[in-house]
């Protein structure tokens, strides 16, 4: 079982100065699956994922990534491995298409550095030195520095920091379909719940270091289950009902009127507003 | 079979061919850096060709001018700059921009990171060197020795001359908090040993006592004496502190800084920076 799991994390503790960053998190990250960890700054999400990654020790629990511990792991575990770092300012006098190739290096199986440079749109830009490009261009070749050696396990840290929206959808729409075409495995940080509804199959949020919610984006909180909203209007007067069957409460509201409803809103309660309750419960 | 296995039996490249690359992709950055290079290799030099202007004279006994004396300790000063304090420049640099956070994350082993910095570090020096000397021939008449046997002594200073002070650089270059402080940690150091080895005040043995002692506790004296006896007649050993080249303590001190560097780097390296955890 353990083996088709890409992460798995039990009891997992970290400390600084004997302040807990992260509190007893669990974790299962299947192989294939979009995974977000969701969390206000702080939360212990950069932690949590530095110490899969092999960047921190942790102080207590047990973690496995890819079947190996990452503190004990010798550097072919590496090879399976793609991280997109938070920022970085490196390489700046480089071209694109030599950062790509030298990384390419690196690994026993890479991916041909042309197809992966044009996979993250960057054909264009091959030859431009690194420190030229725009902030959107610049983490497209850190996720190409990510992919290239064909990792079964990708880390993005939160990957779209300082975007604007277009940027942003274009970015997940590349990180769609690479994962879609190369089965890779993403574990991905973001404090965007728009961004973990648009990337992840499955989301767990950190607050204070804990795991606070886990499951399926649309239904983060017991959304799902949570009563809606109906308003129209009657007699002049704006009404609201709360039901948990609205299906039902339209259904007769068509009947009373005679066919249209005026002015008929149904609203579910927002992700956003779910998110918010789950992250504040514990602050 | 577990993920594991299929790692383990894959044979990735190695650390000499990862370094030799590390090396190329570190000196196409370098000289890239426009600013950065015309500096690196301008502060020996201009230093080298105004005090070599500023000073005349013959020393007794010999045909040697104080310029030409002046030479090869500046080289020695520009093999410490360019090792020592662009080296321990360079890696506070990778520590502050990420590049270092990068190749941790990467399967690249520590060794070919530091292979990749020597292969820098040689070529810009030798390229140093070459410049020092072209200045030294042409403004203050230097002869180059003629004789293999001194080229076969300045051979063994270099070598360990820029191995110890590269080590020294990579271990200081933690003290910097940032890319920004480097310089300036990086240059104290530097500065204050080349007064103390005699190197801008010539010749050594017109320094105070205990001034010597104390550039003699550090490896640009004795690399600087190591030059000047391969490039200098031996007429001009009665302006050393002693009679002689000392080629063995040479050695012997040289060597001793380049185990200790190597040792102090591995004590104090850091792969990340000061406020990051």
């Amino acid at each position: 079982m353990t083996e088709s799991l890409a992460a798995r994390v039990r009891g997992l503790r970290k400390r600084y100065r004997n302040i807990p960053a992260v509190d007893g998190i669990d974790l299962d990250i299947g192989t294939g699956e979009i995974f977000a960890l969701l969390g206000p700054n702080g939360a212990g999400k950069t932690t949590t994922v530095e110490i899969l990654e092999g960047y921190r020790r942790r102080d207590e629990g047990e973690v496995s990534v890819l079947g190996v511990d990452p503190q004990r792991a010798p550097r072919s575990w590496r090879y399976g491995i793609g991280i997109v770092l938070q920022d970085v300012a490196d390489l700046s006098e480089l071209t694109v298409g030599e950062t790509v190739r030298h990384f390419a290096r690196y690994y026993p199986d890479p991916g041909d550095p042309d197809q992966v440079i044009d996979s993250v749109g960057l054909s264009e830009k091959t030859r431009a030195r690194v420190r030229t490009l725009s902030g959107g261009q610049r983490r497209r070749l850190d996720v190409a520095v990510g992919v290239i050696g064909n990792p079964k396990l990708l880390f993005l840290d939160e990957p779209t920091t300082g975007f604007d929206p277009g940027a942003r959808r274009q970015f997940w729409s590349l990180i769609r379909s690479l994962a879609a075409e190369r089965g890779t495995t993403v574990l991905l940080t973001t404090h965007y719940l728009d961004e973990a509804e648009a990337l992840a199959n499955r989301v767990a949020v950190v607050a204070a270091g804990k795991i606070v919610a886990e499951g399926d984006p649309a239904t983060l909180g017991g959304r799902a289950s949570a009563e809606v909203s109906v308003s129209w209007d009657e007699d002049g007067v704006r009404r609201t009902a709360h039901t948990s069957d609205p299906g039902q409460l339209v259904a007769e509201l068509t009947g009373r009127h005679g066919g249209t409803v005026p002015g008929l809103t149904v609203t579910r309660q927002s992700l956003e507003n779910a998110y918010l309750t789950l992250i504040e419960r514990d602050r | 079979m577990t993920t594991a296995a299929i790692a383990g039996a894959r044979r990735g490249p190695s650390v000499a061919y990862l370094g030799v690359h590390r090396g190329a992709i570190e000196l196409k950055a370098f000289f890239r850096e426009r600013d950065a290079v015309v500096f690196t290799f301008a502060l020996p030099a201009v230093l080298l060709a105004l005090l070599g202007a500023m000073i005349s004279g013959v020393y007794e006994g010999s045909s040697v001018t104080s310029a030409q004396y002046l030479v090869p300790s500046m080289v020695a000063a520009g093999v410490a700059s360019t090792t020592f304090v662009n080296l321990g420049i360079s890696v506070a640099a990778d520590r502050a921009d990420g590049t270092l956070k990068r190749l941790r994350g990467a399967p690249m082993p520590a060794a070919a990171y530091f292979l990749g910095k020597v292969i820098m570090v040689l070529v810009v020096t030798v390229a140093e060197v070459v410049v020092l000397f072209g200045i030294g021939v042409l403004m203050f008449d230097v002869t180059m020795p003629t004789d293999p046997s001194r080229w076969l002594t300045f051979a063994w200073v270099f070598v360990l001359g820029v191995t110890g002070c590269a080590f020294l650089g990579i271990a200081a270059s933690s003290l910097a908090s940032s890319e920004r402080s480097a310089g300036a940690v990086m240059n104290l150091p530097y500065i204050a040993l080349s007064l103390v080895s005699g190197i801008f005040y010539t010749p050594i043995s017109a320094l105070p006592e205990s001034l010597v002692t104390m550039g003699s506790l550090f490896p640009l004296k004795w690399m600087a004496q190591g030059f000047r006896s391969a490039l200098l007649p031996d007429t001009i050993l009665a302006q050393e502190i002693v009679m002689s080249w000392e080629h063995g303590k040479t050695a012997v001190i040289l060597g001793a800084w380049c185990i200790g560097g190597l040792l102090l780097c591995r004590t104090t390296f850091r792969w990340r920076g000061r406020g990051d955890g």
